[in-house]
């Protein structure tokens, strides 16, 4: 019964709303992910795609539309901060396949061209809460090759493709560890000495420039573009997201942090727990699985479902991620899971909206629901946490997302899978 | 003189020997053959606990009385038999222990180095003759993270890059030496077989057939012409006519199948390419017993329906590959809808510990376009349905009494993401305890390696 009252709602938005338009939602709870906190019953108005205010004794603004919340709950959008959406298709159809490459790019490797906002993948997933992505290189396997992946872009899903945000060159993507290694041509530690000479050579191309232009510097490991890539990097603006997961490998990142003045964030992070302290201490965010909780590899025997809940407990900043190409959709049951095994709510739903932002220094307008903020908002069926909940509505800079995507339209295809007619005569 | 009678023989005097010394056990069973014997156990009452029945029925309240490793009562409430230990369990509920269809636990086990890869036998695209529980690693820490997950009964199957890839086995989990300590008694075989991208890649690329999909079908046609002249040569001379031919690894575990002792477990993305599976099992006489990830059963469950045949399907896994781009959240509940057999399976060590938070995305998704798939409905697919695919739904599967109690006290309902199995129980002994350490088993490859062995709770 309740369902059916939920999924009207959801109609009535639908129906209601166009996009662009200026709209209040009122009677919902709103997760704000600032210090403010949820709001139990709370508006919020957005005008020309920014939110104009949140709380709980709002004036609505005269002539704009206003959507009753019901009491249902409201986040900002989802936020993958290890994300392949809209650089892949298919993952083993590899011509779909963007993410990866064997030429010559290392740090200089630059995905943010490749980003289809039309992809598949980024519909499905919009339609279930997911707005905004980092989306990263990755380094291929099997071979030698730059321990740097390349760098990432952070893509803002617009309602219309045209005016899909991507911020290039957001972070740049290395190795550590098992994976370093195994780039670097078999030892973690070559990985640790090709991560440091690139950015001494990246160092001493910054002071040298026109040195190295009129060839009158010392050969770098690095290639020109790599070591323009590495500029925004040392400087401490830009930061680098290494992967690694032994907690040996994270007393590495800490000192790369320390020499290098570096902004870091680790990714993976299976034994962070066993180092938390440290990281915590040196402001190492950390984005990881809360389903990663088997020694998969030598790399994390100390993989465990605590981990979340004993990073956040000394301090450190988290992030969740699942490095799952087709279904960020499930960030939310990844961080009720972590909510199961000791976390707290509120770290849990800012773990999938605000803290990559935050760690990736995107959060100047974005994401937590704030007056000035662009509007990436979701409203819940329920908790958001839960697998039995939906989007009834999500919202990108203010717009509404039509909720089809590739595969609704399957679904209603083949509701009634007989027929008069063979189900390729319906276009749902 | 199949291995399904003699696996059956075997678990009738498995129930007298029980308590004798293993030495007369061994005298008398055959080789291979489960050597599993149920963990001490007591005489328990589970009580004002919501019980869901694996029926398709919910009980609230609700209890279940374990005795002598069998379920000996369900009902709303139940007095306790003298001496019987008692839990008193408001506010949480029990399930059957979840059967996953669907895991390669053991066979590619933690950690996942190479020395490790045991799954695939990657040297002919058929190859009958190996049987999974050869390779299986019972130290493999995935066990205990499934088992604090609720899942009692896996069937552990080769991996999918041959068209026929040996046989499967069907586990309890339970902590063992030895693989044969957590044979299920009984089970019957399955037979893995795989439809699509993967033998033909494999082989494929090696130069060699197949290197299409219909290299793929004519491959499963030449295995069964053989395996049906075997078959029929074996039956010729058990009637005193003709020699019996020499004894084929291969040919004899097809011939099971071909005589409906061993189940067909087979690999299949698409619907067309399912549709022609089941052709390929009317020319030669044989049942598929299920489809495995079956992304697009969706698209013919009336032909699912109508062959008896399951589809062992994810919630929600889509996109990596060619063959799993039309999945959708939906598949599970219109199968079920349709009234053909759904189950939902991992094909994970991850996904296989939360078994019960995909059966509610399943439901979920389905009541959202509109059908009305109760919990007590949806829990069927990840525990009667599954036991019916493995050939085992007399023995477990649901809280029905006569039953083997292998059943779950989750902290809450399953179907919230919030819950956790606080214990769960084989053949009614207690086999993990979220509070209780001495109740939460390490594998030997985490002792002395790890912090706190048995990191994955």
């Amino acid at each position: 019964m309740k369902r059916i009252t939920t999924i009207t709602a959801a109609l009535c938005i639908a129906f209601s709303i166009t996009a662009h338009a200026d709209f209040a939602i009122t009677n919902a709870q709103i997760h704000t992910m600032t210090d403010e906190g949820t709001l139990p019953s709370a508006t919020v108005v957005v005008r020309d795609g920014r939110i104009t205010a949140v709380g709980a004794d709002i004036a609505i603004p005269e002539g704009v539309e206003v959507i009753d919340a019901q009491g249902r709950q409201i986040t900002p959008g989802l936020f993958d901060p290890l994300s392949a959406l809209g650089a892949m298709e298919v993952s083993l159809v590899e011509e779909s396949v963007d993410t990866t490459h064997t030429g010559r790019y290392g740090a200089g490797f630059d995905l943010s061209s490749a980003i289809n906002p039309r992809s598949s993948v980024v519909g499905v997933n919009r339609i279930e809460g997911v707005t905004r992505a980092l989306v990263v290189p990755s380094a291929p396997y099997g071979g030698a090759h730059s321990v740097f992946a390349g760098r990432a872009a952070a893509v803002t899903f617009s309602v219309s493709p045209d005016e899909t945000v991507v911020r290039r060159g957001a972070a740049l993507i290395a190795y550590l560890g098992q994976r370093g290694g195994g780039l670097a041509g078999g030892s973690r530690a070559a990985a640790v000495q090709q991560l440091r000479e690139a950015l001494d050579d990246a160092l001493d191309y910054a002071e040298h420039r026109d040195d190295f232009e009129e060839g009158e510097r010392r050969e770098y490991a690095a290639t020109r573009i790599d070591l323009e890539a590495l500029q925004p990097v040392i400087s401490g603006g830009t930061p680098m997201v290494i992967f690694a997961d032994r907690a040996s490998d994270l007393h590495e990142v800490i000192r790369l942090k320390q020499d290098y003045d570096l902004r870091v964030i680790v990714a993976g992070g299976a034994e962070a727990w066993l180092v938390a302290e440290a990281l915590a201490k040196h402001k190492i965010g950390v984005v990881l699985d809360p389903f990663e909780n088997l020694p998969g590899s030598f790399d994390s025997l100390n993989a465990t479902m605590k981990n979340a809940a004993r990073l956040t407990e000394a301090g450190v900043t988290i992030a969740f991620a699942q490095g799952d190409s087709h279904n960020p959709r499930n960030l939310t049951q990844v961080a009720g899971n972590a909510v199961a095994h000791g976390l707290d709510r509120g770290t849990a739903l800012r773990a999938i909206t605000v803290n990559a932002a935050a760690m990736l220094n995107l959060n100047k307008r974005c994401c937590a629901v704030r007056k000035g903020n662009e509007a990436d908002l979701v409203l819940w069926d329920g908790d958001p946490l839960e697998t039995t909940t939906y989007a009834d509505a999500v919202f990108v800079r203010g717009e509404k997302v039509s909720m089809h995507s590739r595969q609704t339209r399957l679904r209603d295809r083949y509701r009634t899978p007989t027929g008069d007619l063979p189900p390729a005569y319906r276009r749902p | 003189m199949t291995r399904g009678v003699i696996v059956s023989v075997w678990f009738g005097a498995s129930l007298v020997l029980a308590g004798c010394a293993d030495r007369e056990a061994d005298e008398t069973r055959a080789a291979y053959a489960s050597t599993y014997s149920p963990l001490p156990a007591e005489t328990l009452l589970i009580k004002n606990a919501v019980v869901y029945t694996g029926t398709g029925s919910v009980l609230d309240p609700g209890a279940v009385l374990l005795k002598d490793g069998r379920v000996a009562a369900v009902g709303e409430t139940l007095r306790a038999p003298k001496g019987a230990k008692v839990i008193d369990a408001q506010g949480r509920f029990v399930s059957p222990g979840i059967i996953d269809v669907h895991s390669h636990l053991g066979v590619y086990p933690s950690p996942g180095v190479a020395a490790h890869n045991d799954g695939n036998e990657m040297t002919d695209p058929v190859t009958a003759e190996v049987w999974a529980e050869h390779a299986v690693w019972p130290q493999d820490p995935g066990f205990n993270a499934a088992r604090a997950g609720g899942v009692t009964t896996m069937l552990i199957l080769p991996g999918s890059a041959n068209l026929i890839g040996g046989r499967t086995v069907t586990l309890k989990n339970v902590p063992s030496r030895t693989m044969q300590g957590m044979k299920f008694p009984g089970a019957p075989y399955g037979l893995k077989m795989a439809c699509g991208e993967n033998p033909k890649r494999v082989y494929g690329s090696k130069g060699r057939a197949p290197g299409t999909r219909m290299g793929n079908v004519a491959g499963y046609r030449a295995a069964w012409i053989a395996a049906e002249r075997y078959r029929r040569k074996e039956d010729a001379a058990a009637n005193g006519k003709g020699e019996a031919p020499d004894r084929d690894l291969k040919l004899e575990t097809l011939a099971g199948v071909l005589r409906g002792d061993i189940l067909v477990h087979n690999h299949c993305y698409r619907a067309d390419e399912m549709a022609t599976m089941l052709e390929v099992a009317r020319e030669f006489g044989y049942k598929v017993t299920a489809f495995h990830h079956a992304t697009e059963s969706y698209k013919i469950p009336d032909l699912l329906a109508e062959a008896d045949t399951c589809s062992a399907m994810w919630a929600d896994w889509w996109g990596f590959k060619m063959e799993a781009f039309d999945a959708i959240r939906e598949n599970v509940a219109m199968v079920d809808a349709a009234g053909a057999c759904a189950i939902v399976h991992s094909d994970s060590s991850i996904g296989i510990q939360r078994l019960n938070q995909e059966a509610a995305k399943a439901m979920a998704s389905g009541n959202r376009m509109g059908l009305s798939i109760t919990r007590a409905h949806a829990m069927t697919w990840i525990t009667r349905n599954a036991a019916r695919a493995l050939g085992i739904e007399e023995e477990t599967g649901t809280l029905e009494v006569g039953k083997s109690a292998d059943v779950v006290i989750w902290n809450r309902d399953p179907f919230s993401v919030y819950a956790l199995a606080d214990q769960v129980y084989i053949d009614g002994a207690l086999v993990y305890d979220r509070r209780d350490a001495a109740y939460q088993p390490a594998s030997d490859f985490e002792l002395g390696l790890t912090v706190e062995a048995g990191g994955v709770q």
